[in-house]
């Protein structure tokens, strides 16, 4: 399989501060890659980078087989964000919002497509309210919604489950799984280690500038000893009695729920 | 680059204009303050001050509409901050448009928004009293001088909307523009003013403006003051728009 994002010796400074010390990595077209790291480990540089809003330093970025330097007009027509913080505006209405970025990419019917996603991801009720009155996990759900426009071949989700709630995260962890099955590449960065474990085919782990660990979560299993067999009572996770009082299920989720 | 400048400027430029649709306050409030100046300078003030015209709404009028458009482009500094701080800047940016679109939507809409407050500036003024006897050509020369000095204006609300940490810092650095007037001969003949005060607001850009306006719509010889306000404007303009560019470059390679 060919690779749908290309980095090889990636380089980044801001004035003294080296953020890219040479980042190598690959992702496979129609795969899930999470990028793991703390918080400063660069994470959202490299996002940058690869969605030509900040130039490399040193080093070659290919997105889509375009070069981010040299063909960055064809990379943003490969490529779609989702930043860290949901990008929405919030005077408009949800549906004012996808019409907006679907008349930017040049598409041919954005009213229909629009009302389309609005279904695909549950805001069909709300697509003529502000966003201003949205909650946190429908902003969220639209700022995707407004990334999947114009079917781009690959998408860069910037901590897209920060600061949701667990059925929020959930939604978003089924939307970006949909994306996969339909051969969209994705690169997830998070600092949740379950969401990466979960949704990715591949996980590679920024620190101090450079990926020390890529691999399947199998492989970096065996970076560490042979398990043990260890006896331990089963208790649920919060998590689990939280969604089971709530009365969500991991079967039961939006995307589904608009076609029920 | 993109063949897509025009289409993409005017479907952002609608956004932006929906904006203001939508909080018609940012036009309200920027016409507010000149409005209340405007009274209280004719009403008030005005029995004392010897502005050497029998109607003082004339006089004054053309540094109203310049208060007016200073305060005016404070909303655009916020909308384009805002715009940076809620990641919908680098969305745009991400996307495959022609991306000069982005700031230039902003920029026209500074120009349709302050276009609106100045006309109801204008009507406000007819109905205090004031009088023309202006042609098609000196209502021309009128708002072309305007357009020019709320463009060059707008590229600094520009420099303040994408370098401001704080939507506060967005919208103060239009204090000292509005308080520029003021020192000029907007409100009072310069002749009254002691010596350094007199030398700053004879050779400050708002003097040379309210100066051109005035004789415009009073139908007299404008004088060397119109090359004077324009050649400001030009410089204005062209500082802002190479400042703002190197802001811009920071944020966007």
């Amino acid at each position: 399989m060919s690779a749908a994002v290309s980095v090889r010796g990636l380089e980044k400074s801001f004035n003294d501060l080296h953020v890219l010390r040479g980042v190598d990595f690959e992702i496979a077209s129609g795969s899930i890659l999470a990028l793991l790291g703390s918080n400063g480990a660069g994470k959202t540089t490299l996002v940058k980078i690869l969605s030509t809003l900040l130039r490399p330093d040193a080093g070659s970025v290919t997105v889509n087989d375009f070069d981010v330097t040299e063909h960055p007009l064809e990379v943003r027509r490969s490529i779609s964000l989702t930043g860290q913080f949901a990008a929405v505006d919030e005077i408009l209405t949800g549906r004012e919002n996808l019409v907006l970025v679907g008349k930017l990419r040049h598409l041919g019917t954005p009213g229909a497509l629009a009302d389309a996603l609005l279904a695909r991801f549950g805001l069909a009720d709300a697509g003529s309210r502000r966003v201003a009155t949205f909650s946190g996990g429908m902003r969220r759900r639209l700022d995707i919604a407004m990334s999947l426009l114009g079917d781009p071949k690959v998408v860069f989700l910037d901590e897209p489950t920060t600061g949701l709630d667990p059925e929020g995260r959930l939604e978003v962890w089924k939307v970006i799984t949909d994306l996969a099955d339909q051969g969209t590449t994705v690169l997830l960065t998070t600092q949740y280690l379950e969401e990466a474990e979960h949704l990715a085919d591949r996980i590679a782990i920024l620190h101090e500038g450079r990926i020390i660990a890529d691999g399947t979560f199998a492989e970096l299993k065996k970076l560490l000893p042979p398990a043990k067999v260890e006896y331990v009572e089963k208790q649920p996770t919060l998590e689990e009695i939280y969604l089971s009082l709530v009365g969500t299920t991991h079967t039961s989720q939006p995307g589904t729920a608009a076609e029920e | 680059m993109s063949t897509h400048f025009f289409a993409d400027t005017s479907v952002l430029l609608g956004r932006s204009l929906r904006h203001i649709g939508r909080s018609p306050d940012t036009i309200i409030t920027t016409v507010l303050t000149p409005l209340a100046l405007m009274l209280l300078f004719v009403y008030v003030f005005g029995g004392a001050i010897a502005s050497g015209t029998d109607n003082y709404v004339n006089y004054v009028l053309p540094g109203i509409m310049l208060i007016a458009i200073a305060s005016g482009i404070a909303y655009t500094a916020v909308r384009l901050f805002t715009d940076v701080t809620s990641g919908l800047f680098e969305r745009f940016h991400s996307m495959p448009i022609a991306r000069s679109s982005v700031l230039w939507a902003h920029v026209v809409t500074s120009l349709v928004a302050n276009l609106i407050s100045v006309v109801i500036i204008l009507v406000l003024g007819f109905v205090m009293g004031f009088r023309t006897s202006a042609t098609p050509l000196a209502w021309l020369a009128i708002f072309g001088i305007l357009t020019l000095f709320t463009l060059a204006l707008t590229w600094i609300a520009i420099i303040a909307g994408l370098a401001a940490k704080t939507v506060d810092g967005a919208s103060g650095f239009s204090y000292p523009l509005i308080f520029l007037p003021f020192i000029s001969s907007a409100f009072v003949p310069t002749e009254t003013m002691p010596g350094p005060v007199r030398v700053f607001a004879e050779n400050q850009p708002v003097t040379s403006i309210v100066n051109t306006i005035q004789d415009l719509f009073a139908q007299r010889a404008v004088g060397t003051d119109i090359w004077i306000a324009l050649a400001w404007c030009a410089v204005i303009l062209i500082v802002a728009y190479a400042f703002a560019m190197v802001r811009y470059r920071r944020r966007v390679a």
